[in-house]
């Protein structure tokens, strides 16, 4: 088998900014050049003279790549424009097949309008046979729960006992905007519903802030004083327009199967092999789905899997140590890219000590789930393939 | 959930005009594919089972079961009256559909549960088919 090329491309910086459920007075541009600026800081000696790739965009100023690669002088960059790990996976191909060397990926938002006696605006469909059912995504991901729950006889305890340990994660991280937070399984069950079986605290929270990080050469990562995470695999998966077609179990249930498959195939490693899941966490249940669906426990299965403190830092199978969408943060499209950031801090021991995990080698993460008929997933790892 | 003033009402388009003008007469208007028979919902401009142009609109029986619901309590907007139900019907020909359901206490709601086509005018434009639970007769 030949090379994957992906196996020469490394993540050498990861950053956060300051999250907060509402960042007053912050302008987007500045939290976007402050997550570049952060992100390299922590490469160990690249600065933006070195980049020459660019994926930087803002949810709310709509600035894209291009403005971006005007904004940061005007010289000739690659630019990449897709979200997330989709956006990771485009930016490696770009340096794996020598389109550029170096690219930094940044996104935040900020300045984001909510109406509190409904839900956020960006979750509404716009769909006309979705939007006048008075669907959103919470009860798009709830159509799926309640399919499974149905089929296998999946208990609430273990939705509430998922979100409860993402949620306690994040109550230990300083820098999340839930930090200090701790609930149990029956506060979750006892907190006010939003869409049947999601209870408040099964639903991912609202937030603004600004997320980077950069990627570059394998060879080039190791002259560097940092510590490189390197890409084991990962593959997109998309079955279908996000909140227009009906999120039906039999049909999207297992989404984001075939992605682990390709990324578990592409370094020759299985769920046995993965030492801390940072998932994609929109909604409690979606993580008892993407458990079964990535083959970590069988089908019908992971409502049981989850219970027992399996998922807790220091339990078999870490689940969202940063405390992810739930407790950390969720901005914009820019949590999609946190999901790989917190996998990079993770394997970097950059997160705080409570939350890290002693010996983590393989980190599998994903975005997107069932209810939105996409899950893009990627591995990444301490050690180059 | 009766008035929902000032929901977000469909605008259709020349692709689904067939199905929004059937609500308004009451008749459930789907597509069929002429080659592979198969149904197609929502409204497309190919059969996403066999990719034939051959789509023909054709009246549903609007029966179906209830596959999967969630009994919605934090509003999409506003204009919308809590609490109500989200459900997916499958219809008896086997396709699926988003829909509200009502004339029912959502405690009774149970997945399989029959429930038939029901039309509520909203505009006079607009006629949206919600489901309810079958009657015995």
């Amino acid at each position: 088998m030949t090379r994957n090329p992906l196996h020469d491309v490394a993540i050498v910086g990861a950053y956060n900014t300051r999250q907060a459920r509402v960042l007053e007075g912050v302008r987007e541009v500045d939290l976007v050049l402050e997550a570049i600026g952060g992100a390299l800081e922590r490469s160990g000696g690249l600065t933006l003279d070195d980049v020459d790739g660019l994926n930087v965009r803002g949810s709310v100023s709509r600035l894209h790549a291009r403005e971006a690669a005007h904004l940061l002088g005007g010289r000739p960059r690659w630019t990449g424009m897709a979200l997330g790990i989709e956006g990771v996976l485009e930016a490696a191909a770009a340096i794996a097949t020598g389109q550029c060397d170096t690219v930094v990926i940044a996104d935040a938002q900020a300045g984001q309008y909510t109406q509190r006696d409904a839900t956020s605006p960006w979750t509404r469909p716009g769909n006309e046979f979705v939007a006048c059912w008075g669907l959103y995504t919470a009860a798009e991901f709830a159509l799926i729960a309640k399919r499974h729950m149905h089929l296998y006889g999946t208990r609430p305890e273990s939705l509430a006992e998922v979100a409860a340990t993402i949620r306690n994660h994040g109550a230990r991280n300083p820098e999340a905007v839930h930090y200090g937070r701790h609930v149990t399984p029956a506060e979750v069950l006892a907190s006010r519903w939003v869409a049947e079986p999601f209870h408040l605290l099964d639903c991912a929270i609202n937030s603004e802030g600004g997320a980077g990080l950069v990627l570059t050469r394998a060879d080039r990562a190791r002259e560097l004083d940092t510590t490189p995470v390197f890409v084991l695999g990962g593959a997109i998966e998309r079955q279908g327009m996000a909140y227009v077609t009906a999120p039906v179990w039999d049909r999207y249930g297992h989404s984001g199967r075939w992605a682990a498959g390709r990324a578990f195939a592409q370094c020759g490693l299985g769920p046995d092999d993965v030492d801390v899941c940072e998932l994609y966490d929109p909604f409690s249940f979606e993580l008892i789905r993407q458990l079964e669906a990535f083959g970590f426990c069988g089908e019908g299965e992971g409502g049981d899997y989850v219970l027992g403190g399996r998922i807790a830092i220091d339990g078999e199978l870490p689940l969202v140590t940063s405390g992810g969408l739930l407790s950390f943060s969720h901005p914009g499209t820019a949590q999609l890219l946190q999901k790989v950031i917190a996998s990079a801090q993770q394997l970097r021991g950059e997160l705080p000590e409570a939350l890290t995990v002693p010996d983590a080698r393989v980190v599998m993460t994903s975005n997107g789930g069932a209810g939105a008929l996409f899950c893009d997933v990627m591995l990444l790892g301490r050690e180059q393939p | 959930m009766s008035e929902r003033r000032g929901i977000p009402l469909p605008h259709p388009t020349p692709l689904s005009e067939p199905h929004w003008w059937g609500c308004r007469e009451g008749r459930l208007r789907v597509q069929r594919c002429g080659a592979c028979g198969g149904y197609v919902f929502i409204p497309q401009p190919l059969c996403t089972h066999c990719t034939s142009d051959a789509l023909e609109w054709v009246d549903s029986t609007g029966r179906g079961t209830v596959y999967s619901f969630t009994t919605v309590h934090r509003p999409q907007r506003p204009e919308f009256e809590v609490p109500y139900t989200v459900a997916i019907v499958e219809l008896d020909e086997g396709f699926h559909m988003l829909t509200n359901l009502v004339d029912c206490d959502p405690e009774t709601i149970r997945i399989g549960m029959e429930v038939d086509v029901e039309f509520r005018r909203m505009s006079d434009e607009i006629t949206l088919p919600m489901f309810a639970p079958r009657r015995a007769d």
